[in-house]
């Protein structure tokens, strides 16, 4: 037989003809149009059973009650705690937090860098490596070239820092600052005793506010944007002045554009209204004697601040400033409230304490819908730490960054003026820094300062979760647990009635991660000695127990204690009065309202940052999902926009997206243009919170950091950093 | 050669040639149907055997019937397999003298570490499926559509399919997606059925595609 081409095509013809009887084509079909559905990209929600966890969010401030949901052993959701507690709520940051815990940029295990490379290591080594190194520090009598930067100086964790360096003999514990110092500051400078302010939103009938972000991440956010809420349903009054339409002014019912930087001068001008016009005795106020220095702070605003001279700084209207100040005399409880954004800077001492006057005048403290002067919470009653003659020593040497003497001498940290310190000396004065729950190197002004400080400092030890901008700078990483990992006590005290929150764990540590909290006891009972003796407690979990026995009930049904004792020691002290001028205020005289940096002349703009709830600017970065939800007008790829009034843009050529080359005395930058009628002519905005270095693909490089266009401004008065903007120039690219 | 003696050798051929080609595509089918009846199968299924044997009738036996271990939770969904939360109240250590319960035990209990089951019942992620609308509310039974899984003495061999890496089950075991029983398959044709035999409808896409 032979075989030829006919039998090979009759062999395929049986064949195919075979395999339509066969379940190979109908199977293969079927499987093949399931495999397409296989992604496994894709994410899929596990099985298991749905619980839910309470706990306390820690990734800002603002320390809101929240719910976690997980199923089986996964956090899949987190909620708004069920709760008539105000500080009960969530934020789009918060609403991240699952994100966040199971980030790729997470830091897994210790890192020690070796010749630029991160190594692992142990936890015992990581432990170890930095006992010995104090131990040498210690051996040389330097022991206060040790310093702390820590994001908070309330609550268990930060204590058991500041007491590390006592006990190790070091005075630069350093709190990264906010508007809660310049409040502190405020209020004990003119109600004589340490307080500091609740304001009563909700219950206020006319809210004047100086830029404050009700709904831009201020204090609380959940708590604010509640009591803003209360306000609106009772069609109560909201009045915002800032030189930019943010989320709180278009929500106001009047929204006052002011030139940056002169609202102190406004709220002056206001006094001046108030006081020429008698409108303070419709208060039933006798300020003679319940106030002192009125008649010298009387005589100052009659001469320097006259309607019309304000109203040529300010750019508001004569008629405007006086209505505005007769409205607020009005309203049965007026507040008028201070803090630009959300309060991430401290601001000008002078600033804030000419809008607080108004609040004197108005008679509204310790009453409904007024301004609550209250003790923060005091619940941390350790033993001192033992000392030995090295530490006693030592704790009483200068401080680096100068504060509580000299010009200083009304401040208790000045992290703003560390990098100069450290610049400025031959040599770091610092020979090895721990960075705590904090991301100076990003969040500080004037990038390029910062950077020379940190790289000159010879070790630096990290606590971050993160590989943020600080931590990439550190030689030793010790990864703190995610706050969804950790038991911690959250102190609240921005500007609405403080509570302490009780964060618990809702799910084991994933990585090989460890408490700051326990590390530091750790290192401390390496270094033996009476360091150790300082730390009696096993690990971090027993002394936050004992620390907060007395309030355990509580704290286990609410999560939160609120000190509801009400009223502190104000003008209890000195006077007994509220001190419009007294000695120590007298010392910062003469009134100076922070400008901004740079020659009008050859920088005719002026940039100013603002604050999102979209935009994370703080120690915790933006999540993916939050970056998501931020504006194609705000960042479009990597491209960041600024803001620029259509009639400011006109006369610089440019249009709608249209790319320029920003210039500042601190930097440059490509940006692109967006027109916004919401701004200020001659202003330009940026938002803070982008442009990190650090972290992952999902942020690096998108947009531009604020701080390395913007510089540091020393406040005279108080020694805290006050820039709010910058002098700037546009030009097409 | 004579012109006729031409015309028959040429038929002869053409006959010849007619048969070889019959006889090629017949051999051709012979192996199209061997390949997709026999080969095929073998080739697409994977064969595991599941991290440690079972046996559901001591099981079932000892706790009285299957909600014991697959239970309802509070908020209505299906705890589907046993976690080891439900097992350690009666295997913190070691019953009888298997070497499966030796395993379980030292393996998964003292290590705290999930039993990595195989399911030859899961349905792929884009299928929603709950089982409180069948068992609670049309009162079916497990047997419906897992079989007598329930009275096994041991666990079969998980039979895994290449391409999408399901079980076999879904399928069923019949190739040709032949079914005797209503458990033998659980492909969406078979719960159109049921539902078209129930309700008179076989349901919409987003009843079950969510």
């Amino acid at each position: 037989m032979k075989i030829d081409r006919r039998n090979f095509l009759s062999l395929g013809a049986g064949a195919t003809a075979g395999l339509a009887f066969s379940p190979l084509p109908w199977k293969l079909m079927d499987d093949s149009s399931i495999w397409t559905q296989n992604w496994p990209w894709a994410p899929v929600p596990t099985d298991g059973e749905a619980s839910y966890v309470d706990t306390v969010c820690s990734l800002c401030s603002g320390g809101c009650g929240i719910t976690i949901r997980k199923i089986g052993d996964r956090v899949v959701k987190a909620e708004k705690k069920d709760s008539d507690n105000a500080n009960s709520g969530i934020c789009i940051l918060g609403l991240s937090s699952p994100q966040l815990l199971y980030s790729p940029s997470r830091i897994k295990t210790p890192l020690k860098k070796v010749e630029d490379k991160w190594v692992k290591i142990s936890v015992k080594q990581a432990v170890a490596e930095i006992a010995e190194k104090l131990k040498g520090l210690r051996k040389d009598k330097l022991s206060h070239t040790l310093a702390c930067i820590s994001g908070s100086s309330a609550g268990t964790v930060p204590a058991l820092f500041e007491r590390f360096l006592t006990a190790y003999g070091s005075p630069n514990f350093i709190t990264v600052p906010s508007v809660k110092d310049i409040y502190k500051l405020v209020f004990s400078l003119t109600c004589g005793a340490s307080c500091i302010p609740a304001f009563d939103i909700a219950n206020s009938d006319f809210v004047v506010s100086f830029g404050t972000g009700l709904l831009d991440g201020w204090g609380n956010p959940a708590a604010a944007f509640k009591a803003h809420s209360i306000l609106k349903d009772n069609k109560k009054q909201l009045i915002q002045i800032e030189p930019r339409l943010s989320n709180t002014a278009a929500k106001a019912d009047k929204w006052l554009p002011i030139i940056p930087g002169t609202e102190g001068v406004l709220a002056l001008g206001m006094a001046n209204v108030i006081i020429g016009k008698q409108l303070y005795f419709n208060k039933n106020v006798l300020f003679d004697s319940v106030t002192e220095g009125f008649e010298e702070f009387k005589a100052l605003v009659e001469k320097d601040y006259s309607l019309e001279a304000v109203s040529n700084i300010t750019g508001i209207k004569q008629e405007d400033i006086t209505a505005l100040a007769e409205d607020f005399m009005k309203a049965q409880s007026p507040v008028a409230l201070f803090g630009r954004g959300e309060g991430s800077t401290p601001g000008s001492l002078h600033e804030m304490m000419a809008v607080n006057f108004l609040n004197a005048l108005a008679g509204n403290f310790n009453k409904t819908g007024g301004v609550y002067l209250l003790s923060e919470p005091d619940y941390i009653n350790w033993t001192h730490p033992v000392l030995d003659d090295a530490a006693y020593y030592n704790i009483n040497a200068k401080r680096l960054d100068g504060a509580g003497e000299g010009k200083y001498f009304l401040a208790k940290h000045l992290l703003n003026r560390l990098p100069e310190v450290v610049n400025s000396s031959k040599t770091s004065p610092i020979n090895f820094l721990f960075v705590t729950d904090s991301n100076p190197f990003y969040t500080m002004a004037d990038t390029k300062l910062v950077e020379e400080a940190f790289k000159k400092i010879p070790f630096i030890v990290s606590f971050s979760s993160y590989m943020d901008e600080t931590a990439s700078m550190a030689d030793i990483i010790l990864p703190n647990h995610f706050f969804l990992e950790r038991y911690q006590d959250i102190v609240t005290t921005c500007g609405l009635k403080p509570a302490v929150g009780l964060s618990k764990p809702v799910v084991n540590p994933i990585f090989n991660t460890i408490h700051s909290g326990d590390a530091i006891i750790s290192i401390a009972k390496a270094l033996g000695g009476t360091i150790a003796e300082s730390f009696p407690w096993d690990n971090y979990e027993t002394c936050l127990q004992e620390t907060l026995e007395a309030k355990k009930d509580v704290m286990d049904k609410e999560l939160f204690w609120i000190d509801e004792s009400g009223v502190s020691n104000a003008f209890a002290d000195s006077s007994g009065k509220f001190e419009f001028i007294n000695d120590k205020t007298r010392q910062t005289k003469p009134y100076i309202f922070v400008d901004a940096q740079g020659e009008k002349k050859k920088y005719p703009l002026t940039l100013i940052r603002f604050d999102s709830m979209r935009i994370a600017s703080g120690y915790t970065a933006n999540s993916p999902f939050m970056t998501k939800t931020v504006a194609d007008t705000v960042i479009k790829e990597n491209d960041i926009f600024i803001e620029i009034n259509p009639k400011t843009a006109a006369e610089y050529n440019l249009a709608e997206r249209s790319k320029a080359l920003l210039t500042t005395p601190k930097g440059k930058a490509q940006v692109r243009v967006h027109l916004y009628e919401g701004i200020m002519p001659g202003i330009i905005s940026m938002p803070s919170g982008l442009g990190h270095t650090g972290y992952d693909s999902y942020l690096t490089g998108k947009g531009i950091n604020i701080n390395e266009l913007i510089g540091q401004i020393e406040d005279p008065a108080s020694g805290f950093d006050a820039a709010w903007g910058i002098r700037a120039v546009l030009a097409r690219v | 050669m004579s012109e006729t003696q031409k015309v028959s050798a040429s038929d002869n051929k053409r006959k010849n040639t007619g048969g070889t080609t019959i006889l090629f595509f017949l051999i051709g089918v012979a192996i199209s149907l061997a390949v997709g009846w026999v080969i095929f199968p073998k080739l697409l299924y994977l064969k595991k055997s599941q991290p440690i044997d079972f046996s559901h009738a001591v099981h079932n036996e000892a706790v009285g019937d299957c909600d014991s271990c697959h239970f309802f939770r509070e908020d209505g969904t299906f705890s589907g397999s046993p976690t080891l939360a439900q097992c350690i109240d009666c295997h913190e250590d070691v019953q009888g003298d298997t070497e499966a319960e030796q395993i379980f035990v030292e393996e998964y209990i003292a290590q705290n570490k999930e039993v990595p089951w195989l399911i030859y019942s899961k349905q792929p992620d884009c299928v929603f499926f709950s089982h409180a609308a069948h068992v609670k509310k049309a009162e079916m039974s497990c047997e419906s559509c897992h079989g007598e899984i329930g009275t096994s003495e041991t666990l079969p061999i998980y039979e895994e399919n290449r391409i999408t890496g399901y079980s076999r089950n879904i399928w069923g075991k019949n190739i040709a997606g032949i079914k005797k029983h209503t458990w033998d398959r659980m492909k969406m044709d078979d719960c159109g059925e049921c539902h078209e035999e129930e309700t008179g409808d076989k349901g919409s896409c987003f009843q079950c595609h969510k």
